[in-house]
Order: C-alpha cells, then sequence, then structure tokens
C-alpha cells in the first residue's frame, strides 16, 4: 500500500462521521429545529454501539446498537422541545451534557477492552483492483452508507414530495399548519432521523475509526458537524465537500507534523477549522441562495392555536 | 337536528371561548351556493375566529356546521378542503423559498402530478385572468401576485366555497377590480364566497349579502345593497363614527424635511432599494406615501428616520440641516419624531412597561426623562400619564407591561408618545393599521391637530382611504421610487392605482431581482 493511498484512506475515515452527523442535523435542521445535542447523540451511539457489540462480538448488532441509541436520545429531545415547548438550545446542549455523562457511565465497565472492528465489505475482484480497489471498494458498510444517506436525503429534499413537505415545514410553520401538515409529527421524524444519523457516526467512531471505547471519544466532532450544516447553508452537496475538505486537512496535518515540518502544532491542528470555514464561506457568497435555503423558522416554537 | 338543503354552508349557534374571552358568541351564519356573503365587523369582533372555525384551522366549543344540509366535523382544514371549502389568507400562507408551482403543490392532494401541475397553474391562472409564471421565486413577487397564487391554489381544488379574508388590503385599486371580475365570476359558476372585509364600498358593490358581528356577537344580517356605507359603518362598531374635521389649504411654512436624491441600497435580497427619492414637507401639512405593501415602504422609513443612515449627509434635511448620516437619535434632538409600522418588538419593547417604553424614545430629547444617563422614572410616569390619558389608551393597571395592551390601545401609545412632545417633524408609518374605527379617527384627528399648529407631518399609508381623510399632498412609492407629490384634492384613485402601478418609474425594468 502507497502512501498517498493510506492518506485517502485516511481522510475518508476521518470524514465519514462528520458526513453523517452533518447530513442528519442538515434534515433536522431543514423542518425548522435546532438540535445542539449531535455531540450528545454521537458519543451515546459510541458507547452503546460498542457495548453491544463487544458483548455480542457482532458489529452489525453494535451499528444496529448505535442507531437505536441516536434516535432514542433524539426522541427525548424531540418529547421535550415539541411536545413540552422546552426551548431547543438549552434543551439541546443538556442533552449534549446527558450525553457526555451517561455514556461515561455505560462506558466504565468497557474501558480498555479490545474493540471488534467494523469488517471492510469484500468485494470480489473489485477490492482487488490496485490503488482503485482500496479506494472505491475497500471500506466498512458506514462509508458508503454515509454517502448513500446524503444522496438519499439530497433526493429527498429536492426532488419528493416529502422533501417539499420538509422544506414547508422549516419555512413557515404557520403557513404550513394552516394547509393541514402536522408541523410537529414531521419535525418528530427528521429529529428521529437526524438522531439516527448522529449515533451511526458515533457508532463509527468506537467500531471502525479506533474500535474500542474511549471516554469522550467523540471529541467535538458534533460541534464541527453543526457548524458544517450552518456553512453550507442547508445543501447536502456542500455538507459533503465541507466534511471531505475538514477531514482532508485534518489528515494532512497529522501527516506534515509527523513528517517533522516546523509548524507550530497548535497552528495545524487549527488548520481544518479556518480552511473549512473560509471555504464555506466563499461558496456560500451567494447570499439570495443562501436567503432562500436558510429554514426561516429555526430554532423557533410551534403551538398550534386550540 | 339537520340543515337546509338550500344552503351551501349554515354554521349554527357558534360558540367560541378562548380562556375568559368570548370570541365568539352564538352566532349563525347562512350562505347559499352562488352567493357573494360579507362577513363585517372591527377587529376583534370575532370574523377570523369564525372562518377558522368553517376552515378547520380551530374547533369551536358549542354549536354545529351544515354543509349542503348534512351536519359535519371540519376536524382539520384537509377536511375542509376534501368538502370543497378553499381559503385566501389575510397573512398569505406561502413559502418565500420555494416557487409558484411548489407552494400550490403543497396544497393540493398527495397524488397531483408536480410535472404537469405547472402547466395546469399556467392556464387556470391566465383563464381567471390571473396570470402567474409557474417558476417564479415567491419571495421575488409583490403582494398582488402572492394573492394570485392563493386564489389560483383555491382554484385548482375546484372549490364550491371560497372564504377571502379582507383580500383588498394588499392591492392597488385595479388589482382590486380585476379580483371582483374574477369572484363575480366564480359565483356566476356556482361557487359561494365568503367576503370579509372592513371596506364598505366594495361589499355594496360585490356582496349580495352580509353578516354583521360586534365583540363576538352577531348584530344583524343585512342586504348591502339596501344599506349606504355609513349604515353598515354604524352597525359594525355600535355607535356614531366620529367624522375627522380637517381644513385643507391653511397655510404652509418653510420646509422642515426635506430629502433629496435619497437612494439606499438594499442589503436583504428579499428586500426594496430605494432609488433618487425628492420630497419636502412644510410646516403646517401633511404629505401622505401611497403604495401597495412592499414596495420600499419600510426601507423608506428606515431611512428617513436614521435607523439605516446614509452615506451622503445632505440627502437628509430637517429643519434645513443635513442630518443624512446622522442616527435616529440624533435626528431626535433635532425635533423630529419617528413611528414604525410594527408596534411590538419595533415600536415598543413588550416586556417593558410603558412608562420605560417612553424613555426609549425620549431619552435624548427635553422633557427631563433622563439627565447625565440617570432615568428620571417620576418623568416618565408622567409623560405615559399623558400620553394615555390625551389619546385614551385603555389598561388595567397605571402602568401595565406593553404586551398586555391590546393592539389598538397599543397603537394610540405608540403613536401619542412621539405626538406628546409636539415635534416639528412626525413620520409615522401606518398611523392606524389594525385599529378600530373610533381609535383611527382619534389618531387621525390628532395628526391633523398636530400639522395645523405648524409641523410638518409624513405619514406612510396603505389604507387610501386615511389618506383621502388627511393629506394635503399624496406621493405614491412603488419598487422603492417615489413619485412627485400632488395635492390630494387633484387626485383621483385611478391616478394613485396607475402610479402605483409605476406610472412614474424611471427605470422600466421588470420584475426586481430578476
Amino acid at each position: 500500500m502507497g502512501a498517498f493511498e493510506a492518506v485517502i484512506l485516511t481522510i475518508i475515515t476521518a470524514s465519514t462521521p462528520l458526513l453523517l452527523a452533518a447530513i442528519g442535523e442538515l434534515v433536522t435542521e431543514r423542518s425548522g429545529v435546532l438540535n445542539l445535542g449531535v455531540e450528545g447523540m454521537m458519543i451515546m451511539g459510541a458507547v452503546c454501539g460498542f457495548a453491544a457489540a463487544y458483548t455480542s462480538q457482532s458489529a452489525m448488532l453494535g451499528v444496529a446498537a448505535g442507531l437505536i441509541a441516536g434516535v432514542g436520545m433524539s426522541l427525548l429531545f424531540a418529547f421535550l422541545t415539541q411536545t413540552l415547548m422546552t426551548s431547543q438550545v438549552a434543551t439541546g446542549l443538556s442533552l449534549t451534557l446527558l450525553g457526555l455523562g451517561l455514556s461515561g457511565l455505560i462506558g466504565e465497565a468497557f474501558t480498555g477492552l479490545p474493540g471488534i472492528k467494523l469488517a471492510a465489505l469484500d468485494i470480489p475482484f473489485l477490492s482487488d483492483i490496485p490503488f482503485i480497489g482500496p479506494i472505491l471498494f475497500g471500506h466498512d458498510i458506514l462509508v458508503y452508507a454515509s454517502l448513500a444517506i446524503t444522496a438519499g436525503a439530497a433526493y429527498v429534499l429536492f426532488r419528493t414530495r416529502l422533501g417539499l413537505i420538509i422544506t414547508a415545514v422549516g419555512g413557515n410553520h404557520h403557513s404550513a399548519h394552516a394547509l393541514g401538515y402536522n408541523v410537529i409529527r414531521v419535525r418528530y421524524g427528521c429529529i428521529a432521523f437526524g438522531g439516527g444519523c448522529s449515533g451511526l457516526a458515533g457508532a463509527y467512531l468506537s467500531l471502525a475509526y479506533t474500535p474500542q471505547w474511549i471516554e469522550n471519544m467523540s471529541s467535538g466532532r458534533g460541534w464541527i458537524a453543526l457548524a458544517l450544516v450552518v456553512f453550507s447553508t442547508w445543501l447536502p452537496g456542500r455538507v459533503l465537500i465541507g466534511a471531505y475538505l475538514f477531514g482532508a486537512v485534518w489528515i494532512m496535518g497529522l501527516y506534515v507534523q509527523a513528517l517533522g515540518v516546523a509548524i507550530p502544532a497548535q497552528l495545524l491542528s487549527s488548520l481544518p477549522y479556518l480552511v473549512t470555514i473560509v471555504a464555506l464561506i466563499i461558496i456560500s457568497g451567494n447570499k439570495t441562495l443562501t436567503k432562500v435555503n436558510t429554514p426561516a423558522c429555526i430554532g423557533q416554537p410551534f403551538a398550534p392555536e386550540r | 337536528m339537520s340543515g337546509s338543503a338550500e344552503y351551501l354552508l349554515e354554521a349554527r349557534n357558534i360558540v367560541k371561548v378562548f380562556g375568559e374571552l368570548r370570541a365568539n358568541d352564538d352566532i349563525t351564519l347562512s350562505l347559499k351556493p352562488g352567493e357573494i356573503h360579507a362577513l363585517l365587523g372591527e377587529n376583534g369582533a370575532g370574523k377570523s375566529t369564525l372562518v377558522k372555525i368553517i376552515y378547520g384551522s380551530l374547533q369551536a366549543t358549542s354549536g354545529q356546521l351544515f354543509w349542503q344540509g348534512q351536519p359535519v366535523t371540519v376536524a382539520n382544514p384537509g377536511a375542509a378542503r376534501d368538502l370543497g371549502i378553499g381559503m385566501v389568507f389575510q397573512h398569505f400562507s406561502l413559502f418565500d423559498a420555494l416557487t409558484v408551482t411548489q407552494n400550490i403543490a403543497l396544497a393540493l392532494p398527495p397524488d397531483v402530478d408536480i410535472g404537469t401541475l405547472a402547466g395546469r397553474i399556467e392556464t387556470v391562472s391566465n383563464d381567471y385572468g390571473l396570470p402567474l409564471r409557474a417558476d417564479a421565486l415567491v419571495a421575488d413577487l409583490s403582494v398582488g401576485e402572492r394573492q394570485r397564487i392563493e386564489i389560483v391554489r383555491c382554484l385548482l381544488q375546484e372549490p364550491r366555497l371560497l372564504i377571502m379574508d379582507e383580500p383588498t388590503a394588499v392591492l392597488t385599486p385595479q388589482e382590486a377590480n380585476q379580483l371582483f371580475v374574477t369572484l363575480e365570476r366564480l359565483a356566476s359558476e356556482g361557487c359561494g364566497v365568503l367576503y370579509i372585509s372592513h371596506r364598505l364600498e366594495e361589499v355594496k358593490r360585490i356582496c349580495h349579502d352580509a353578516t354583521i358581528l360586534r365583540h363576538g356577537k352577531l348584530v344583524s344580517r343585512v342586504d348591502p345593497q339596501q344599506e349606504t356605507a355609513a349604515s353598515l359603518a354604524n352597525l359594525m362598531v355600535g355607535a356614531e363614527v366620529a367624522a375627522v374635521k380637517t381644513d385643507r389649504g391653511g397655510k404652509t411654512g418653510k420646509p422642515l424635511l426635506e430629502l433629496s436624491g435619497l437612494s439606499l441600497p438594499t442589503d436583504d435580497p428579499f428586500g426594496v432599494a430605494l432609488k433618487d427619492i425628492e420630497l419636502a414637507v412644510h410646516a403646517g401639512e401633511i404629505v401622505a406615501v401611497a403604495g401597495v405593501a412592499g414596495n420600499g415602504q419600510s426601507e423608506f422609513f428606515d431611512a428617513v428616520s436614521g435607523e439605516r443612515p446614509t452615506a451622503n449627509a445632505a440627502t437628509v434635511k430637517i429643519s434645513g440641516q443635513a442630518c443624512g448620516k446622522e442616527n435616529i437619535t440624533q435626528r431626535r434632538r433635532r425635533d423630529a419624531a419617528f413611528v414604525p409600522e410594527e408596534r411590538i418588538g419595533h415600536g415598543a419593547v413588550p416586556d417593558f412597561p410603558l412608562s420605560e417604553n417612553v424613555v426609549l424614545t425620549h431619552h435624548a430629547v427635553a422633557g427631563g426623562v433622563a439627565r447625565h444617563g440617570m432615568i428620571n422614572r417620576a418623568a416618565a410616569r408622567e409623560v405615559n400619564r399623558e400620553v394615555t390619558q390625551l389619546f385614551d389608551v385603555r389598561k388595567g393597571t397605571p402602568d401595565p407591561e406593553a404586551r398586555s395592551l391590546s393592539g389598538g390601545n397599543l397603537q394610540k401609545f405608540v403613536v401619542g408618545r412621539e405626538m406628546a412632545r409636539q415635534p416639528k417633524v412626525l413620520v409615522v408609518n401606518q398611523p392606524t393599521w389594525g385599529v378600530d374605527a373610533g381609535a383611527a379617527a382619534l389618531i387621525r384627528q390628532a395628526l391633523i391637530d398636530l400639522a395645523r399648529n405648524g409641523s410638518a407631518v409624513l405619514v406612510i399609508s396603505q389604507d387610501l382611504d386615511e389618506i383621502f381623510e388627511i393629506a394635503d399632498r399624496i406621493a405614491v412609492i412603488s419598487r422603492g421610487e417615489l413619485s412627485e407629490a400632488y395635492p390630494a384634492e387633484d387626485m383621483s384613485l385611478e391616478q394613485i392605482g396607475l402610479l402605483m402601478a409605476g406610472a412614474h418609474e424611471k427605470s422600466t425594468s421588470g420584475v426586481a431581482g430578476s
């Protein structure tokens, strides 16, 4: 395996959890809900994924457990913000704190145990092609799932009636309600989708990225995913670009450091943030496009008149 | 219990209670196919509550609806649409960020093919004389065009009953005429129309029957053809409405507010840029700026008040002094006062008591409300007491929070607060928006009295009746350009309509933003 090939493979590995969490949050925000609990849902996905995989010795059961944990956390958020009308910002922050604390508690018994690695899909012949094989066909199922979910989300949002309804609910919930759409139900669905994606992102961390349980192993990726959504102006294609750009600059920084180039490590580790923000600011320079894609109702509670 | 098959819709003994308030108290209404039925009443009379119940957005506390003689429950707007009830909302239920086709698709049943919808929209809209471009983004359309979307959306559902909530409030006179033609055609095809308005002339013109509400109760059912606008108004208000006294042709003094070459680009993609505005308002006169909503009125107000200073100081002069670069507080110190359109949030802080809201606009001007950065609360309360007494602001406690006042009372407060200091220049946007007839008359009279006492008053309004009632001169704003100000007695509704449609515009570009 050549060095270049290794770099590309690590970039894909670093970008996948960001992409998964960001595309889920994008759909949630498109429906007008700001869920700041991505980090908490992600870490719960990581610990539950690891615990289930270790107990059952099946990585796929771990993935399923991560998904369920993410959805469960997000449904708690949905119940609080949509049914009980609590503040989305405060509830989202609490969800992150809850996730970090609860995952530490659950994970205590699993710290330091050998992990179960999610196997790469081994496609006969295709995976064996030199260079292209490992890069295109040598990944685990979650890498492909992240790309498929992104493409699927873009298709649903822009090509289907369901996507139109989600955009409408996020753009003007009073109008959507007046037209007879169930705003709360649509938002429950989008929040659960976002939670599921965050859970998968977490499971990817503890089953593929570093197959073990380490406390706080999400280390801020949930926040990066949140920022990616905003800077991508709620467009799935840009979230994909942003996630991979971030992953690429991050990995390059590590390699540059390993090569012993005399750049302060702090600068290198802040570089992905700077590059991603600058790049996304440049591509989001079109104000009309930004305004059209921004969910106008984001963060606002909706209570139908009775 | 069953209804009469003669009627398309009957609402019997409808009661709707919100907490302590009986918004609808035993209201009965019936409407035949092919009939245009007016629903009249002041703000807060319960009209909107009643139509929301008919449309399924609200559920009645008690009472029964009948559709073609059969008792029905309308659980939600979807159920109403299934029956054949369509509604055009006063505050449009449109999505700015979506196209015309997408907006309409959202209101149609899920099995409608979006691919062929664009063609149907253009066919139906042209057929009824309401042309629409199916792929246009709603944000780029004028208010009149937005209303067409709502109407076409209803027409595509082939409604049996069309509910229209104050449809002409946002239209030019010509657009309103076109709407009346459409409604008459629908009625002739057997569709019933429930028409909410407080423009009595148009009710007399197109409606066959009228139900009048007051304070949630049914007052009477009359034939509008047999009534005069004045008798309808008296039924709505329950008392004689005081006529506003104006004596035009008084002497005007030197110009106190001058705008020259005022241009302001917009930083909001959905906003309107101001183009080369020229206007002078003299001491002793009221100049009104007419125009359809969304043609730059709020940007114009922001530029004149200093909420958005301009790059060139000479574009705005108050009492002869260039002040285009100054902010609103600096302009207030030049004895100018400003009343914005939105009373809650912009004109007043909802959670502050009235006296603190007085401080917010009085702190920089004479009157002792604030000195050396310290607030004199006693002085603020005194100003509040004067304002609320003079303008008949009705409130439960002496100094309540702004949010606890009803819309009309808060409007009297925000207008009165600025007038209390007898400013030399007053700029007011929509002075009587959403205010009932009695309060509106009070505010209009106060504006006239202020001008007659030697102040220059600039009124931005979309209410043409109001403009003709109070203005000495009238200018019209359309797409950010302001026409010359013509003497009110020389202006007709038709002329204003032409100006609203852009007859004076120098740039004859098409749709903004294209």
